[in-house]
């Protein structure tokens, strides 16, 4: 069974945020308008976020994409009381939306900020609502649930499936979510993170390779490359 | 001979349950009113969605979950003095009893009710019943405060029965469904010494039941924040910070309510100054201990250098809730304290005016200790500061649950005695000594 698992190299990386327009479109994330965005309320399972450290002038600004961190030890699953939110036996971790209650107290433990709630009913411009995914894990979620980063869990199933269907086994190489297929500059890898000869294994004892709050045991399976 | 407890206020105490006036239908009209203000914005929310709100990401749980807080701390008023003084023998209690149990039953329904506004899909309730797991938190609560709940009304009933009797044979002028109902929720009690006797032993087996629930309850609400990695929030004082917010709110609430019903009930004499003369020395002990708890939670955090929890703290001290905090300072501890020093002996109304000091510090503390930590995350240094501010739909709810407090209770007190006329007793039905409840005390004799 592969473990999945991220590793962003944060000196390929230059915020392009391609990786955030890519998984908009993949994972049918609404558009939450000018207002609700000043309010903290856009949808993005992957955000580019600047970490800046430092005052002015001596001042240092880092790019982080963040997608979801799919912790192999999720502060969400802990306490979610319904089990509408549970990691799968790949270790991706998923939301039920038909179960799920919106008491929103795993947005509120999640440490890295990943799960956002549907605040309203998700919209779309009529243009843009031609030309959402069809895929039934991306359909779009009821307002009052919880949703994050899956990983494009659907794009393993339909892997597994064309894999199936040309009579072959599937290879962990023919997984990739949109965000790493996407990325302009190469920053992204993915893969079996169990499989010692994949890159995001090798990548992710890299001396240069950490990982987010590494101190509060949530073991996180995206890994960062340390700039510079 | 008809057995019936022997109390000289008996009258006195009845007397609010004989009528109901103009001005009753008056008070209970503006508090329904505000009540259904609040379901109107409730339905508004469900049908639009919890974007009407302030809410927002990272700060997720807003003046709903303050509110959780704080009614279900204020629902602690009664179990601690009818269940943990009971334990303590202290009889002085016996008059206060029913009019502090009555807060507990009445805030209830609003602490909980407040969870279930939060949800995103209250209509989903039941998925806790076929889902639930008890690694959450929330389950804990939902656990806790529905047996708290049920505990209290069989509590609170027991405790009444002995009265309904009284009223059922007493107060035969009363339209024709009320002394119906007060012959069936009196269960044919007859004030034999064996039901008395029963009934005590049952209350006191109760008693030290309510008392593990009391300290349950309030630290699993603690936990719902406790139990997160969350900056402000992780600490283990926060189980028994609460629970002291809680009893400290809860008897500050009582005073209110005695001092309430005395004046408008004409109860002076039952509900007499030695009851405010021995909550005030309650309330300074826990007045007290609240800053000890304060100043230990405080100094642990700020004595370490630990980057996000100094962000948290000093957003309270010097930021963004700087006037909240210090105001919450000054009325849970600073003017109250004095107030019960100095001025609080013998006068009812300056221990009217601390104590509501108290409640608003309380909720204030509910709010200071919930917001600041989701407005500077973890991730803070890569997501800036977030903010919020209650929106309309919030504020008409918050209004409704207090509005739907007082109108339960002042309802309650048009049906029932609110002082438990056979706990006042001078003599109970075939008891021998006569027991040390009685309210006709010299007034100031208890201090």
């Amino acid at each position: 069974m592969p473990r999945w698992g991220m590793v962003i190299d944060l000196d390929k990386c230059f915020a392009c945020q391609s990786c955030t327009a890519a998984c908009r479109m993949e994972n049918n994330t609404p558009l939450a308008g000018k207002d609700q965005a000043d309010m903290g309320r856009a949808i993005l399972w992957n955000e580019v976020l600047p970490f800046v450290e430092g005052e002015y002038p001596n001042i240092h600004t880092t790019m982080l994409p963040r997608p979801c961190m799919h912790c192999d030890n999720p502060a969400c699953i802990k306490v979610c009381p319904v089990q509408a939110t549970y990691k799968n036996e790949e270790g991706i971790v998923l939301v039920d939306y038909d179960r799920c209650i919106g008491c929103r107290m795993c947005t509120v433990a999640c440490p890295y900020a990943v799960r956002y709630f549907n605040w309203y009913e998700p919209e779309w411009p009529e243009e843009l609502k031609a030309h959402l995914n069809p895929e039934p894990e991306v359909q779009p979620r009821p307002k009052g649930v919880v949703e994050k980063c899956t990983f494009c869990v659907q794009r393993l199933r339909k892997a597994r499936e064309t894999a199936e269907a040309a009579g072959r086994t599937f290879n962990a190489t023919d997984y990739i979510p949109a965000c790493v297929q996407t990325c302009t500059g190469h920053a992204r890898y993915f893969g079996d993170l169990d499989d010692p000869k994949s890159l995001v294994s090798k990548l992710s004892h890299s001396p240069r390779a950490f990982r987010m709050f590494e101190e509060l045991g949530t073991q996180p399976k995206v890994y960062y490359l340390k700039q510079g | 001979m008809k057995m019936e407890p022997k109390n000289q206020y008996t009258q006195k105490i009845l007397a609010p349950v004989r009528r109901v006036s103009t001005g009753d239908y008056l008070l209970w009209g503006v508090l329904l009113a505000l009540l259904l203000a609040g379901l109107g914005a409730w339905t508004w929310q469900f049908i639009e969605g919890l974007g009407i709100t302030g809410m927002n990401r990272p700060v997720y749980w807003g003046v709903y979950i303050t509110n959780f807080v704080f009614f279900i701390g204020l629902a602690h008023s009664g179990t601690f003095i009818s269940a943990i003084l009971r334990i303590a023998g202290q009889s002085w209690r016996a008059p206060l009893t029913r009019a502090a149990e009555a807060i507990t039953l009445f805030s209830l329904p609003f602490g909980a009710g407040s969870i279930i506004i939060d949800m995103g899909h209250p209509e989903r309730i039941l998925n806790l019943l076929f889902y639930g797991r008890y690694q959450s938190p929330i389950m804990w609560d939902v656990t806790a405060v529905s047996l708290y709940m049920l505990s209290s009304i069989v509590f609170f009933y027991f405790s009444l029965i002995p009265d309904i009797a009284m009223c059922r044979d007493r107060l035969t002028n009363v339209p024709r469904w009320q002394h119906r109902m007060y012959e069936i929720l009196a269960l044919g009690w007859n004030h034999s010494p064996e039901q008395y006797h029963r009934l005590e032993k049952v209350l006191d087996g109760m008693a030290v039941f309510m008392t593990m629930l009391v300290v349950t309850v309030h630290t699993v609400v603690s936990w719902l924040f406790g139990m997160t990695v969350q900056p402000g929030w992780h600490t283990a004082l926060i189980g028994p910070f609460f629970l002291l917010g809680a009893i400290l709110s809860g008897t500050a609430a009582v005073v209110i309510v005695l001092a309430v019903l005395r004046k408008v009930y004409k109860l002076e004499k039952v509900l007499h100054i030695g009851l405010f003369n021995s909550l005030r020395k309650l309330l300074i002990t826990f007045v007290l201990g609240w800053f000890y708890m304060m100043i230990a939670e405080h100094l642990t955090i700020g004595y370490s250098s630990m980057t996000e929890e100094l962000i948290v703290l000093t957003d309270k001290f010097s930021g963004t809730y700087a006037l909240i905090f210090w105001g919450m300072a000054t009325f849970v501890f600073g003017i109250p304290l004095l107030v019960f020093i100095f001025k609080g002996k013998n006068h009812i109304g300056w221990m009217v005016f601390a104590s509501v000091l108290i409640n608003i510090g309380m909720w204030m503390e509910r709010y200071i200790v919930i917001i600041p930590t989701e407005v500077s995350p973890r991730m803070l240094p890569v997501m800036g500061q977030g903010s919020y501010l209650p929106a309309l739909p919030e504020i008409l709810i918050t209004i409704a649950c207090f509005a739907g407090l007082i109108l339960l209770y002042a309802v309650f007190t048009r049906f029932f005695p609110i002082v438990p006329i056979w706990e006042t007793a001078q003599e109970l039905p075939g008891q021998v000594h006569i027991p040390e409840t009685s309210p006709a005390t010299s007034p100031a004799a208890s201090d």
